[in-house]
């Protein structure tokens, strides 16, 4: 069983460094967050097979702290992709 | 029982694997930025759920389980939240749909 979730997990990796490429290519900031997401969100999976695989529990607080860093870059690039356009720190319309 | 277990890790991961495979072709091949972050968001996320849901019948207590399920949430949450916030910014910047 585990050697299945290891497989699953370099699988899944595969799919997040091919998924890289679009960082590559761009053609804008924003597709390049995007993949960074990816990254994030494919990791999350990733950490948490292995874990599974060999039995630590420690690997889900892994996990947590990836699903934290990932939301943290989308925010830093919205605020500061926002606080360009606007001219200000913060994005003027509140909805 | 067990057989029946095993069986839900394994149909369950490799759905997962699926929709990561899935999320990865449309990041590489939708034509505009707005397709692809569809693809991202949804597919991705869907395919943690999966992943996730296979990997419940081997945690060794409920609290993990919980806890495994408490992170598929987060990302949901905060995926969700930033899919809206980064295709704001692209409405912003280019000309729209």
């Amino acid at each position: 069983m585990s050697e299945f979730l290891v497989g699953a997990a370099a699988f899944i990796l595969g799919m997040v460094a091919l998924g890289l490429l679009r960082v590559l290519r761009g053609p804008g900031n924003a597709d390049r967050i995007m993949a960074a997401q990816l990254l994030g969100t494919g990791g999350i999976a990733a950490v948490l097979l292995l874990g599974a695989a060999s039995g630590e529990a420690a690997t889900v607080d892994v996990a947590l702290t990836l699903a934290l860093l990932a939301a943290f870059a989308a925010f830093a690039f919205v605020k500061a992709k926002l606080g360009q356009a606007s001219g200000e720190s913060r994005p003027t319309d509140s909805q | 029982m067990k057989l029946f277990l095993e069986l839900w890790t394994i149909v369950g991961v490799l759905a997962g694997a699926f929709f990561f495979f899935a999320g990865t072709v449309g990041v590489l091949r939708f034509p505009d930025s707005l397709t692809r972050l569809h693809a991202l968001s949804k597919a991705d996320n869907l395919g943690l759920g999966l992943v996730v849901l296979g990997l419940l019948p081997l945690v060794d207590s409920v609290s993990a389980g919980v806890k495994l399920i408490g992170i598929w949430l987060l990302v949901l949450l905060s995926g969700a939240t930033a899919s809206q916030w980064i295709a704001r910014t692209l409405r912003q910047s280019g000309p729209g749909p």
